[in-house]
């Protein structure tokens, strides 16, 4: 296999070694199904506990309030939908962010189609929301406000604490989508008191098919899947034992972790950052007060999917928030929002870094990042017009 | 993600002509940074009209690139009107085929190749101007642009004609009458339809204080929040007879492509809902 220098860790994750280890024996010979009456299947269900008090301990909450779910996506339209259901069928308004994953804001486009009023809140250059603008937004029929956590694009953390104390002085359910922040910021929800939070398994070296979805103690949650009992009759179907083991594993890993990888990668995207910022004239970064493994940088008067496909060559990975790389023709909804121009936004890649990237990676990606710009500014018309 | 062919990735990898002819005999420029896709072909031509030199300078994909590349291979050697006859659709197939959604970067090659040839014969500005009316302002696509693809590729759908021109890949605004194009040209409905079209009822004389209400109306409405979502904004200055003047304003002052918003975003729009007569000047 040709050298793969992996820098696209928000798309999604290498699973941890230590969590394929955990996960190997519910894929060979404990296989049973954790709700039947045999012991071959019910002792199963202790490892499930496990995970689920381990998925807890990093969110600082309680067992009861971890449900198991397909995927961050899942999470999200559980939490909207199921805030929904419970605030007051008067109330049709719903609040959201321009930034959203789109897990969100497609929950959002839907609901409009259905006659609800969806507030979408803009964002400033640096991706920051006004906060007196939220509290504005927030009327008498306001059901549910979303808000992520640190948005998978430009690695922005919103200001969740402040965020959440201004909703629920409104008396409003909150759910945030906080799949990019789980496991690589702190993330205490025993001081931040959302109502519902979704996050993923594969952005934190969990296997990807798994997610969960928090909902606070007190809150009734209708089940957005329906059928069996699983998840205390909050979410049908069988439950993905290895993943949700697995999830577990990579919970405790993350908490073990977060400091020294946290800390690691900085320095990394730090260097990365510098390093572009010096080698590579007419670029910027995205965004500000950011996760410490996100780095969107725009190049001007190039494209990135032929920035993405020279790095490919290169065994590089990383993504980009052009509109030829994005399945529509329109750029980043991200960066637009963030008021990037067009100029700058067709020519954004974002590298995300894991705890496994190496310094020598980073190092390969600065020599040969300035070639690959270079080589796609000569093919430019627009550098010329400049020069 | 893409498919691209070994002929498409070998086109991008060493891209042959790149550059720039020092006193072409014919330059033509077309798309631009706001749209993604941008392309500048530049030729030179011997005494008996042949294309002896061919060069192009492309911001864009994969695809862009390659079929930029490919362009100036085909056309090198070939006498003007053996170059015309290039169709989009022959770009592909010499590159063994382009994935859909990618159609739009050999039609954007014909463009430029049109407007080269254009350039050197009427010694038109080779920038394309949009001509007649625009029918999808989010990537300003005229309704004889959408008509050329819808013809020249035996067009039956949207999302066809979307992949070929980009028009209704952005809000989606224009597609009821990308539609209305796609039944008439394709004979679906009755020829009544069509004299439907033409028999729209002109919007009638404004007096000049209407005409300044309602393009107050389609500035607050139509274009601010449109601007706004790249933060920028739009002021209205003055209107004097028919020249509509205003002063862009937010990130729109330090953008390189402010023309390009007012071309094909500010003036189309205030010219579909308030006269087909007024012309938008910055102030």
């Amino acid at each position: 296999m040709k050298k793969v220098v992996y820098l696209d860790n928000n798309a999604t994750t290498r699973v941890a070694p230590e969590v394929f280890e955990e996960m190997k024996p519910f894929l060979t010979d404990l296989y049973g199904n954790p709700s039947s009456i045999h012991s071959f299947g019910g002792e199963v269900r202790k490892f499930i506990d496990k995970a689920r008090e381990q998925v807890a301990e990093l969110l600082v909450a309680e067992p009861e309030e971890i449900i198991f779910t397909g995927s961050g996506s899942e999470s999200d339209n559980s939490a909207i939908m199921g805030a929904l259901e419970l605030a007051d069928p008067d109330k049709r308004h719903v609040i959201i962010t321009q930034v959203e994953h789109e897990a969100v804001l497609e929950v959002g486009h839907y609901l409009k189609g259905k006659g609800y009023r969806v507030t979408e809140l803009p964002v400033d250059r640096k991706g920051a929301l006004a906060l007196d603008l939220l509290a504005d937004s927030i009327t008498d029929d306001t059901a549910v406000v979303s808000v992520m956590w640190a948005n998978n694009e430009t690695g922005v953390v919103y200001p969740i604490e402040q965020i959440v104390e201004i909703v629920k002085s409104k008396g409003v359910y909150f759910h945030t989508d906080a799949v990019q922040a789980v496991g690589k910021i702190p993330v205490d929800l025993s001081r931040v008191p959302v109502d519902f939070l979704a996050l993923s398994g594969h952005k934190l070296h969990a296997p990807k098919g798994v997610g969960a979805l928090f909902v606070r103690n007190g809150i009734k949650m209708p089940p957005y899947i329906r059928g069996g009992h699983q998840e205390n009759g909050m979410r049908a179907g069988t439950e993905n034992v290895a993943g949700i083991v697995g999830l577990g594993k990579a919970a405790e890993l993350a908490m073990e972790r977060m400091s020294a990888d946290a800390a690691h990668e900085k320095r990394l995207q730090d260097k990365l950052e510098k390093g572009i910022l010096a080698t590579c004239k007419d670029s910027r970064v995205n965004g500000a007060n950011k996760l410490p493994n996100t780095l969107n940088v725009s190049f001007e008067f190039v494209e990135g999917e032929s920035i993405l496909l020279m790095l490919n060559d290169l065994g590089i990975c990383a993504s980009s928030g052009s509109a030829c790389t994005s399945g529509s023709l329109e750029p980043s909804h991200v960066l637009r929002a963030m008021g990037v121009p067009h100029s700058m936004a067709h020519g954004s890649i974002r590298f995300s870094l894991s705890r496994y990237t190496t310094e020598e990676e980073i190092d390969y990606v600065l020599e040969h990042m300035p070639k690959v710009i270079d080589r796609l500014r000569e093919l430019s018309p627009f550098t010329h017009q400049i020069a | 993600m893409w498919n691209y062919t070994n002929k498409v990735m070998e086109h991008f990898r060493n891209p042959k002509n790149v550059g720039y002819i020092k006193d072409p005999h014919g330059v033509g420029e077309v798309g631009s940074m706001a749209c993604g896709d941008a392309l500048k072909l530049m030729i030179k031509l011997d005494d008996q009209e042949r294309i002896v030199d061919a060069k192009f300078q492309t911001f864009g994909c994969g695809s862009a690139i390659a079929t930029s590349s490919v362009l100036t291979e085909m056309i090198k050697g070939k006498t003007l009107e053996e170059a015309e006859k290039i169709t989009n659709q022959d770009i592909v197939d010499y590159l063994g085929g382009l994935p859909e959604q990618k159609m739009h970067c050999s039609v954007l090659g014909r463009e430029a190749l049109e407007a080269a040839i254009e350039n050197y014969r009427n010694g038109t500005t080779g920038k394309r101007e949009l001509e007649g009316h625009v029918v999808c302002v989010c990537f300003g696509v005229t309704e004889n642009k959408i008509r050329s693809a819808i013809q020249s590729n035996g067009l039956t759908t949207v999302e066809q004609v979307t992949n070929y021109t980009k028009a209704g890949g952005g809000c989606g605004g224009c597609i009821p009458e990308i539609d209305e194009i796609l039944a008439e040209m394709n004979g679906k409905k009755p020829s009544k339809k069509k004299h439907a079209r033409a028999a729209k009822p002109q919007p009638k004389k404004l007096n000049t204080l209407e005409k300044i209400r309602l393009i107050e109306k389609t500035i607050e409405e139509d274009l601010r929040p449109e601007l706004k979502k790249h933060g920028g904004d739009l002021e209205l200055v003055d209107v004097d007879g028919n020249n509509v003047i205003v002063k862009l304003l937010g990130s729109c002052t330090e953008c390189g492509i402010s023309d390009f918003t007012l071309k094909t975003l500010i003036e189309p729009k205030l010219r579909q809902r308030v006269s087909s007569e007024l012309a938008v000047m910055e102030a």
